[in-house]
């Protein structure tokens, strides 16, 4: 039976189209002089080419990280481009004039850029290799006083508030990986919800990255002001290609008093073939910070794709009474690699964080979760819950759990619940002894164990995810 | 309803079934005895399909068709249910939800238009009532948390839902309070038609004063060594299965 639970597992990525078209793309290598044309390009002022250059700097001094629990060939980042757009890409004043050929290709992703078609009522900003190609409902947003746009459009159009917001909660130095972005970052989404707003849409970027032998660094800043809400949801996929491409993104959240941000994603990287060919390097920071009183901040992943993971969405407690959420669920199969995870740093009084990690292990899958809760010193009668579940597909996968946990003061409390299970012959046999087949037992099993984070996703991504969830591990059981 | 010949079937080598024959028309109730470790779960499990299992010998009609080659859960499209002695317990899937997606594969593959959800609803609660069991167990998901007893009754639950023409019952009384043993009883009862059969398991008369069997087969050792009337069951409350060991003996 195990022979068919492989099988199950493997079925292919219906998302690896190219799309041909002109582009203008700087050549491989990573220099002062690269990091100064991006910023040119993109006609930033002074003080954010300076960013850049310090933080480019500063990568140049540091390592590469070498503690995640993930195995891949080094990567060379002289060989990698570091910006591509397609060619004549000018500001558009209306959808009218994207390149069809653009629209096309995220039609065939399943996202119509044309608003008027769009009556799921989700502003869609839509990031192709290194720019934002087009972003819907602007006008409708504008009216609240809500900016979403792309992030070289923000750095033009709102300088201040991408000057007071960009690098505080994730500074340019912060890691490796954040470093390099901060260095070459190319676009991204800004959303600012101003005081006492409520988003009325689900906000969502939509990333593709297409040419070959670059890398996709986005940034994304998200601001809520005082008792402002916003959704937002992120989806991204890459077509199918024999070598890497590293993915290397920064999203900071910041909420003010009262403030909530909800924060989706849905990650389909191109994960590789059977033998772990090609695929994408995703090496993400992703952290939020509730800088307000009572102010909530939650992520919610759902991570199906890339060759490698790395990636520990994060929330920092400062202001009083906040709460800090993380539901994930990691699926790896094939020889997927995945480390990822959350950190809760609890700073302020009475703050609660709530992390609950479902890891499905497939094929030659290896998925650790690493998690860290920290409750400071003044952090007093704070609270975290942890739940940590890893189910194992077939015999050749792993999974591992790391959580770490610092309690400095005496009236906060830490719990914390891990489990292992092995999806059984049993349940297989139970659902089909009822007239279910393997397919839909094994992705009725894998749903009721990711129950708990599917329910945190907007109603029609929950549905998307858990599609997506049974196609990945299509031929993994049987 | 179903021809069971000469069936051998064994466990990682090891042989446990060592031919059993067994015929059950429709409308027929049939109880199966026998010591602990004789066969009783195997025979249950290979009826319907388990992988774990594998078929040396023999063949089984269910119905004009050849059941070994069905895959199990063409077995249950088939109308063949079986009531685990054990029932497995699926996380976050609501009992609701599991009963809908088999009973809409059983009636898709019958040709029948699947139930949507109100309609499902609906006919789930009048099932429970022939169970007695509470609506609370409607969202909870499959056998989690269950106590014995009512992961017991939740088979029987199942049954009724599924409306098997097959149905095979492996110890479903055990685990069962008195109250518990009528009611499940009598939902067997009621469901009980001229034109669907039963197969019990059990170790206990007591099952077989409310579920009236038509033939009482004994198994020993992988083999149906005796079979007979309801009055089989009496004798063998009364003295064990040692008589039936010792007439084998004298029969060798
Ligand atoms: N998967 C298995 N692996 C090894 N041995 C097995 C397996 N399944 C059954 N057996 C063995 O087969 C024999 C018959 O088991 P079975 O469960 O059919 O007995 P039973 O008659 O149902 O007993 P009980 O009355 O205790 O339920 C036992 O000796 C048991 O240990
Ligand atoms: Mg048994």
């Amino acid at each position: 039976m195990s022979e068919t639970i492989e099988e199950l597992v493997s079925q292919e990525y219906k998302y690896g189209f190219t799309t041909n078209i002109e582009t203008d793309t700087i050549p491989p290598g990573l220099n002062e002089d690269v990091v100064r044309i991006i910023s040119k390009k993109k006609n930033e002022p002074e003080w954010l080419t300076d960013w850049r250059l310090k933080a480019f700097r500063l990568w140049k001094t540091m390592e590469e990280p070498r503690w995640p629990n993930l195995q891949y060939a080094k990567i060379d980042y002289q060989s990698i481009s570091y910006y591509s757009a397609p060619k004549e890409m000018k500001k558009y004043n209306s959808l009218d004039e994207v390149d069809p050929i653009l629209l096309e290709t995220y039609a065939k992703l399943g996202i119509s850029l044309t608003e008027q078609k769009r009556l799921s009522g989700v502003a869609v900003d839509a990031v192709f290799d290194s720019v934002s190609v087009a972003t819907t409902f602007k006008e409708t947003l504008r009216e609240k006083g809500i900016i979403f746009c792309s992030f070289s459009e923000a750095v033009q159009e709102h300088p201040d508030l991408v000057k007071k917001y960009l690098g505080s909660v994730v500074p340019y130095g912060d890691n490796y990986f954040a470093a390099l972005n901060s260095a070459v970052f190319s676009d991204g989404s800004f959303c600012f919800i101003p005081r006492g707003v409520r988003c009325p849409m689900e906000l969502s970027t939509y990333f593709r990255i297409n040419a070959s032998n670059t890398g996709q660094f986005e940034r994304t800043l998200i601001v809520a002001e005082e008792g402002a809400y916003v959704s937002y949801l992120e989806g991204c996929t890459a077509p199918m290609r024999d070598e890497n491409q590293l993915h290397a993104a920064v999203v900071e959240l910041i909420a003010l008093d009262n403030a909530e941000v909800k924060y989706s994603t849905v990650q389909n990287w191109y994960a590789g073939d059977k033998n772990g060919k090609g695929g994408i390097y995703n090496f993400v920071t992703k952290r939020g910070k509730c800088l307000g009183e009572n102010s909530k901040i939650s992520w919610t992943q759902v991570e199906t794709g890339s060759a490698i993971t790395w990636k520990y969405p994060s929330v920092i407690l400062q202001g009083d009474n906040s709460i800090g959420e993380f539901y994930s669920v990691a699926v790896v199969n094939n020889r997927q690699d995945a480390d990822t995870g959350t950190k809760m740093l609890h700073i302020g009084k009475n703050t609660r964080s709530t992390i609950v990690s479902k890891g499905i292990s497939a094929g030659r899958g290896n998925n650790t979760y690493r998690g860290l809760v920290n409750i400071g010193k003044h952090a007093t009668n704070s609270r975290n819950y942890t739940q940590c579940d890893s189910m194992l597909i077939g015999n050749q996968c792993s999974a591992n759990t790391f959580p770490y946990i610092e309690v400095k003061n005496s009236s906060s409390s830490v719990e914390h619940e891990a489990s292992t299970s092995k999806i059984g012959e049993d349940q297989i046999f139970y659902c089909k002894q009822r007239g279910i087949n393997t397919e839909n037992a094994i992705s009725m099993i894998i749903n009721g164990f990711a129950k708990e984070v599917f329910k945190n996703l907007p109603m029609e991504f929950a549905v998307e995810a858990q599609k997506l969830l049974g196609i990945s591990l299509e031929g993994s059981v049987g | 309803m179903i021809e069971i010949k000469n069936l051998h079937a064994s466990v990682n080598g090891k042989e446990i079934l060592k031919g059993i024959n067994l015929t059950v028309k429709a409308g027929e109730i049939h109880a199966i005895m026998g010591p602990n470790g004789s066969g009783k779960s195997t025979l249950a499990q290979v009826l319907a399909g388990h992988p774990a299992y594998q078929v040396t010998q023999g063949e089984v009609i269910f119905e004009g068709q050849n059941l070994l080659d069905m895959e199990p859960e063409v077995r249950a499209h088939a109308g063949v249910f079986l009531a685990f002695q054990y029932p497995v317990e699926i996380p976050g899937v609501s009992n609701s939800y599991f009963l809908k997606a088999g009973l809409n594969e059983i009636r898709k593959s019958r040709g029948e238009e699947e139930l949507d959800s109100m309609q499902f609803l609906k006919m789930l609660k009048e099932k429970m009532k022939i169970v007695e069991m509470d609506p609370s167990f409607i969202n909870r998901p499959v056998n989690e948390g269950f106590s014995g007893g009512e992961k017991k009754r939740n088979e029987i639950l199942q049954m009724a839902v599924l409306e098997p023409k097959l149905a095979i019952l492996d110890e479903t009384d055990s685990g069962l309070d008195i109250d518990a043993l009528k009611i499940v009883s009598s939902g067997v009862n009621k469901l009980k038609s001229p034109k669907n059969a039963t197969i019990v398991v059990t170790h206990y008369q007591r099952l077989l004063n409310y579920i009236v069997p038509d033939v009482v087969h004994v198994l020993v050792n992988g083999r149906i060594v005796k079979s007979g009337g309801k009055g089989l069951a009496m004798e063998l409350e009364a003295n064990g299965y040692d008589f039936i060991r010792e007439e084998m003996q004298q029969s060798a």
